[in-house]
């Protein structure tokens, strides 16, 4: 029923943890829903010079193949720039992980969470237009 | 201790030795027809028939003449409750039953509703069981079938049948019950549960897959059933067909055994039952039992590890069979429909676990079985967002969550 990668991220998972998501710097992104059996939170620490991605962590509740996607997704996340992120898809997600068509949900939300955790990140260096206008 | 370890009876159960003995010789050398009246071979075969049958109705109360052999419980449940609405349909088109049942009753009903029939589908209470007050008000005088299961398949609650029985006979309705899960693990007696109809599987109770049979009442009522199934007029004409003669003697062997060991496997089960139960208890937090502890099967746990999902557990304790009320594990993608009509909330429905102990589970097993648990359950704890949530004291209630 698994891949012999899924069961390797279940048994040896990258990267779980958790970042300051107060940091500037770090991006979080928490896609699904307790009631749907699945919740993704991934993080991205990024550095604001080169826009290179330092670091990456998640924390997954869900199925074998959600902590498998996510896991992976942390390992393909970190050296990689912002917008080289932003083009990893969920089917990159299915093929190396082998994921059966039941599965493929798992590799949207991950997909998802590195778009929220990106899109977290971006929205924390845009500058605050209406703050700027009090100063 | 042998690995894998088999901790899903409620599913199925393995053969017992002596049952497998006993049906043996009829595999082989006595084959013959139980119908065939003029010659020894279907005589043999029939009396191994007759056997079996007064094993069977020693075993609930009943009668040997109330028995029809079936090939399992999902077609008694069929003849049950289709066999009664078409005979009485000219008393009334309503059949009262409870949200909890089998899909084997609930899919029977739903096909009686397309039919014309009328289906009341009571709620439960948070405990599991069906308020009897609830089903009293149900009652109207179309109403023309009662069915509630004894034992509950996944939360193992055990209904008040004995009281469900005495209100269908005060309105002179008929009282099915589903005893798939309870006979043969709980006392269940016809006369004193006031059960009209009641199903019964052999491998749920250590007998072979393919054989059940309905009880189905002759006296105070007389029930009657149209059959469903047209042919040479076999089991008083309720269920055609060849009698399956090796499936039915072990169903009859595996009522004889339990007849005389189940009050001693129940103590024991609910001793290994409970120090699971108790293990996990103490070990870890945020753990929820499902349905009352009070009125159970002595056999079964089910349980809801908060904030860690269903299959990511199994996948953790591969080397144990159990079974999960996660989605991710049906077919369906639905979390189970039991657990959610508890009120216990879609998210604890896809983080419980069935434990089914059986005949042969030892307390080797069980202790390996609980530590296990224990450790699959904090490392995924580790893993999980919404226990780190739970920590830091969030109500996750409150979350804005981005459904999918």
């Amino acid at each position: 029923m698994y891949s012999n990668k899924v069961i390797d991220h279940y048994n040896n998972p990258r990267n779980v943890g958790t970042l300051d998501k107060n940091d500037p710097n770090v991006g979080t992104g928490m896609v699904g829903a307790p009631e749907c059996g699945d919740v993704m939170k991934l993080q991205v620490k990024v550095n604001p010079e080169t826009g290179v991605i330092e670091d990456a962590k998640f924390k997954t509740f869900g199925c074998g193949s959600a902590i498998a996607s996510s896991s992976l997704a942390t390992e393909w996340l970190r050296g990689k720039t912002v917008e080289e992120a932003l083009a990893i898809k969920n089917t990159d997600i299915v093929n190396e992980l082998s994921l059966p068509p039941v599965k493929i949900h798992c590799s949207v939300l991950a997909e998802d969470a590195i778009k929220a955790a990106i899109e977290n990140y971006k929205s924390k260096s845009r500058p605050r237009v209406p703050e700027q206008a009090h100063v | 201790m042998k690995l894998p370890i088999y901790m899903d009876n409620h599913a199925t159960t393995p053969v017992d030795p002596r049952v497998f003995k006993a049906m043996t010789p009829y595999l082989t050398n006595v084959f013959g027809n139980a119908a065939s009246r003029n010659h020894s071979f279907g005589w043999e075969a029939e009396e191994a028939v007759d056997r079996a049958r007064k094993q069977v109705a020693d075993l609930i109360g009943a009668t040997p003449k109330e028995i029809v052999f079936t090939s399992g419980a999902t077609e008694s449940d069929n003849l049950a409750l289709k066999g009664v609405a078409q005979m009485y349909a000219e008393k009334g088109n309503h059949i009262i039953t409870a949200a909890t049942e089998h899909k084997a009753i609930l899919d029977t009903c739903k096909r009686l509703e397309k039919e014309g029939y009328r289906v009341t589908y009571l709620p439960v209470q948070q405990n599991g069981l069906v308020d009897v007050d609830q089903l009293k008000a149900a009652i109207t005088d179309k109403t023309i079938l009662i069915s509630v299961m004894h034992a509950n398949n996944e939360i193992g609650v055990l209904q008040p049948v004995r009281e469900i029985g005495r209100i269908a006979h005060e309105n002179g309705v008929l009282f099915h019950s589903d005893g798939t899960q309870a006979v043969g693990k709980v006392p269940v007696n016809v006369l004193a549960d006031n059960i009209d109809l009641l199903s019964i599987s052999a491998h749920k109770m250590y007998g072979p897959k393919g054989v059940g049979a309905l009880y189905v009442r002759r006296r105070n009522p007389r029930v009657q059933l149209t059959a469903q199934m047209d042919g040479g007029g076999h089991e008083r004409g309720m269920r055609s067909g060849t009698l399956n003669v090796p499936g039915i003697v072990g169903l009859g062997e595996a009522c004889g055994i339990a007849q005389t060991e189940m009050a001693e496997e129940a103590k024991r089960l609910s001793y290994l039952r409970d120090k699971l139960k108790d293990r996990l208890l103490a070990s870890l937090d945020e753990v929820y039992i499902n349905g009352t502890m009070e009125h159970r099967l002595p056999n079964n746990l089910n349980i809801s590890f908060a904030y860690v999902e269903g299959e990511s557990l199994l996948m953790g304790i591969n080397d144990v069979a159990v079974s999960s009320g996660s989605a991710c594990t049906s077919a369906t993608l639905e979390p189970s429909y039991v657990l959610k009509a508890l009120g216990a909330g879609d998210d604890l429905a896809h983080s419980s676990i069935r434990f089914g102990l059986g005949r042969f589970n030892t307390e080797e097993e069980v202790d390996y079985v609980a530590e296990k648990v224990i450790d699959v359950v904090k490392k995924l704890r580790e893993l999980s967002p919404l226990y780190e949530m739970f920590k830091e004291g969030v109500d996750l209630t409150k979350v804005q969550w981005t459904a999918h």
